[in-house]
């Protein structure tokens, strides 16, 4: 008996993130609603964003965003209301100031950097061309004899 | 008295690891033929040894001996044999013990087919790995012992978590595993050389297998893990940036990296220094991706253990190893000067690109990964970095690498003419354009992922295909054909993973643009209509399983009025875990996937239920398996097979000197 009630109890457990009954009418808001859901964290989850999760409180957030948005809030505004309650661990996407810029910036830095040392690389390389650059020495013969005689 | 065999052979194997870690590489510095030789039995005797242990916890599992702590932990009586077996890597002890097996396994390998190695370079390779072996086997043994006992052992097990009672997680690891430890090989490979002072084109011969090989299994492993995400958690995505699967991604990218950059080594005798440290660095993030999995120190979905010993010890094993290696690399790498001459146009620039971009992209996966905690720690800020950051950091690299490739490939070694090899490519070229134009004329939102997406895969794919097409030479078009199938399979593999790679950028780019969600209350018996197909949930059952409890619809989809397919999507409960899980179903096609997922009964009668249109979905599994297929064939390529025949030869000649 208590196993039976048990299992009822987990078959109560929603098992979806978006639940029906939390979608707007409007679809235009309801579009919107989603797509900041990916920008929200759910906080106690690891990793997943409130439009995936379906935690309780991921749940809740859902409603918040779109109680926001039905009482007229931008995008931005609606972000910035659940930051200002939650920190910027919310955001999915880091922002883009103080020490974040190390985060944005080191892709296309290294990027360049190493393109950079790519080509003054092959311009040694070529130069070499020029150079004595065919000629084996002693030892370097021994050795290609012995390789082409496998 | 079977598990007191496996511990003490696990403990046995870790002094055999010692030898093999010690003597060889004493041997070969004094020149001692007989020291070095010992190389060869004791990677034998140890991959036999901890073969014994894994096969002693595989009889604990498969008996349900709860008198060992971890099967009461992670496994249960009524639990499916085939998940009893699985079960054994499905936790932190057992797949440690499954890593060490690997490490071995591969150690064997090469003590056993390198036999035209020169004998004071395989020393030293099967040294250096025996020192790996070492380690990992002191991780093991030490923190996370799999045969301790239980003083009281309990009538029934813990069982395994439910998600990962499936075919596609279970096969998962293990590849993965195959994998990260492949490059470990690389690794005693590169570490070798530079102990040996020596980098050539029979070395990059020798390495590129096992790169090669290393590469493939992290394809399929990484395929399985997002393949079973896109069907077991009920949403159908499929990647989410979480940071074990970047931990499994990094390693992927460097082995690409790596893979290229070796021919290089190979046929022109140029970036070796590079080519090193590439297979210093992907071993080590292989370490990095082993410590964010195990310490606990990044949260992700499905991290494993969190135990900050276990996290110390392996950045321990990071440091020794990895910083061993590169301060042998910065003392030593000069040594290897480069040979070979290119022009800024020539094939080998091009791989140098290649490195580059995955190489770079691969770093930008590793900082937004550990970002939030380097944040944390140095700046005091609590941040996530979620998928969105690495979509916009990450893809623009992908992008570039994908528009590349076609004329990369195609360019001669040495010094090329760009218009003169891009001119075949004129057709491939014209052919990704218009896909692009098309797909932008066809579909309603006007986003431009699609069309990119499309177009690279559609230049990727032809772009291999006129590549092969011109190594028949000239002549009449039958000649050439007759000649197609007669071309060195690496042209093949290299045809073919090139080709993969733009079905699987055609997927994704199908899939994340064009998917269509519909969430809605459906009554029993009461169709609705989603992008033309009409659904009606025709009952709702409770079945019960081997270990769990099912919610089961069953669901009719039609289109034209005519029935295309039922389908019956399953809410299951693991009582001995108390956790539900969803079962998708999914009715696969090759232009989409329907994907119903049955949710929670309403008040007010009815069911919640999620029905998806996933286009495109299958190309991008599709695309993997041909990548490793390309792997696999170019791993068969006749010149790895008679450089091994060649030498076997030589070493018959010469009458093994050292026995």
């Amino acid at each position: 008996m208590k196993r039976l009630a048990l299992i009822f109890a987990l078959i109560a457990t929603p098992l979806f993130a978006v639940n029906p009954d939390e979608v707007l009418q409007d679809s235009v808001l309801e579009a919107r609603a989603r797509a900041l859901s990916q920008e929200l964290r759910c906080v106690v989850c690891r990793g997943e964003n409130i439009d995936e999760s379906n935690a309780d409180i991921a749940r809740d957030l859902r409603l918040l965003v779109r109680e926001r948005l039905v009482a007229g809030d931008s995008d931005a505004q609606v972000l910035d209301f659940v930051v200002e309650r939650y920190g910027e661990y919310v955001l999915m996407t880091p922002k883009t100031d103080g020490a974040n810029i190390i985060l944005w910036a080191l892709g296309p830095v290294l990027f360049l950097t190493a393109l950079l040392g790519g080509v003054l690389y092959t311009r040694r390389r070529t130069a070499a061309n020029t150079g004595n650059s065919a000629a084996l020495n002693d030892e370097e013969q021994a050795r290609l004899a012995a390789i082409l005689k496998e | 008295m079977i598990t007191e065999l496996g511990h003490f052979a696990l403990v046995l194997a870790l002094g055999v690891a010692l030898i093999q870690a010690v003597v060889p590489l004493i041997g070969a510095h004094k020149g001692w033929e007989n020291w070095m030789a010992l190389a060869v039995p004791t990677a034998i005797l140890q991959f036999l040894l901890i073969a014994g242990a894994f096969a002693a916890l595989t009889y604990a599992f498969v008996t349900s001996d709860f008198s060992l702590q971890l099967v009461t932990m992670n496994s249960h009586s009524l639990k499916p044999m085939l998940y009893k077996v699985t079960g054994v890597w499905g936790n932190h002890e057992g797949s440690m013990l499954l890593w060490v097996l690997i490490v071995a396994l591969f150690g064997a390998t090469a003590a056993l087919f390198g036999a035209n190695l020169p004998p004071s370079l395989k020393a030293r390779v099967l040294a250096v790995q025996g020192a790996i072996g070492v380690a990992f086997l002191a991780f093991s043994l030490i923190t996370s012992n799999p045969f301790l006992r239980l003083a009281q052992p309990p009538f029934d097990g813990q069982g395994l978590n439910p998600l990962l009672q499936d075919v596609g997680l279970a096969f998962h690891p293990p590849f993965l595993y195959l994998g990260f430890v492949g490059l470990s090989m690389t690794f005693s490979f590169a570490v070798a050389a530079l102990i040996e002072g020596r980098v050539d084109a029979a070395w990059a011969r020798w390495v590129r297998p096992w790169t090669l090989a290393a590469w493939i299994f992290l394809t399929i492993g990484i395929a399985l893990g997002a393949w079973w995400a896109y069907y077991e958690l009920g949403w159908g995505g499929f990647w989410f940036w979480d940071p074990v699967e970047n931990a499994s991604f990094m390693p992927w990218l460097f082995s690409a990296a790596l893979l290229h950059s070796a021919i290089v080594v190979e046929k022109r005798e140029s970036l070796k220094s590079w080519t090193v440290l590439l297979a210093i660095l992907g071993f080590g993030f292989s370490l990095i991706g082993t410590f964010i999995t195990r310490s606990g120190i990044v949260t992700s979905v499905h991290a494993f253990s969190s135990d900050p010993t276990r996290g110390v010890f392996i950045l321990g094993i990071l440091a020794v190893f990895v910083g061993g290696a590169l301060m042998l690399y910065a003392v030593r790498g000069r040594a290897m000067e480069a040979r070979g001459v290119f022009a800024m146009v020539s094939r080998e620039s091009a791989l140098l690109l290649n490195n580059i971009l995955l190489a770079v992209s691969s770093i930008v996966v590793f900082i937004g990964t550990i970002w939030p905690l380097m944040a944390e720690m140095f700046f005091d800020r609590k941040l996530s970095v979620g998928a969105p950051f690495f979509e916009a950091a990450f893809t623009p690299f992908m992008v570039v690498l994908a528009i590349v490739l076609p004329i990369g490939a195609m360019l001669p070694w040495k010094r090329a003419r760009l218009g003169r090899s891009a001119k075949p490519l004129m057709g491939a070229a014209v052919l990704a354009l218009s896909v692009a134009a098309l797909v932008w004329a066809m579909q309603s939102g006007k986003s431009a992922l699609a069309p990119t997406g499309m177009a690279l895969g559609a230049w990727l794919i032809s772009g291999s295909i006129v590549d092969l097409w011109k190594r028949t030479g000239r002549g009449g078009v039958a000649g050439r054909f007759s000649r197609l199938f007669k071309l060195p399979r690496a042209d093949w593999g290299k045809g073919l993973a090139h080709s993969g790679l733009g079905i699987v950028f055609i997927g994704i780019s199908g899939l994340l643009a064009w998917q269509v969600e519909d969430i809605r209350v459906a009554k029993i018996g009461e169709p609705y209509v989603v992008a033309g197909y009409e659904v009606t949930l025709e009952s709702v059952n409770r079945i019960p399983g081997p270990n769990y409890i099912s919610t089961q619809a069953e669901m009719s989809v039609r289109r034209d009025g005519r029935e295309i397919v039922r389908l019956y999507p399953e809410k299951r409960i693991y009582p001995v875990q108390a956790m539900p899980t969803t079962e998708a179903a999914i009715a696969n096609g090759l232009w989409r996937d329907l994907y119903l997922v049955i949710g929670d009964p309403q008040d007010n009668g009815g069911w919640a239920v999620r029905t998806f249109i996933k286009p495109l979905a299958n190309w991008i599994w599709a695309g993997c398996i041909i990548m490793a297929l390309g792997g696999l064939v170019s791993l068969t390529d006749r010149r790895y097979r008679v450089a091994a025949g060649a030498a076997r030869r030589k070493s018959v000649q010469k009458g093994v000197a050292a026995e």
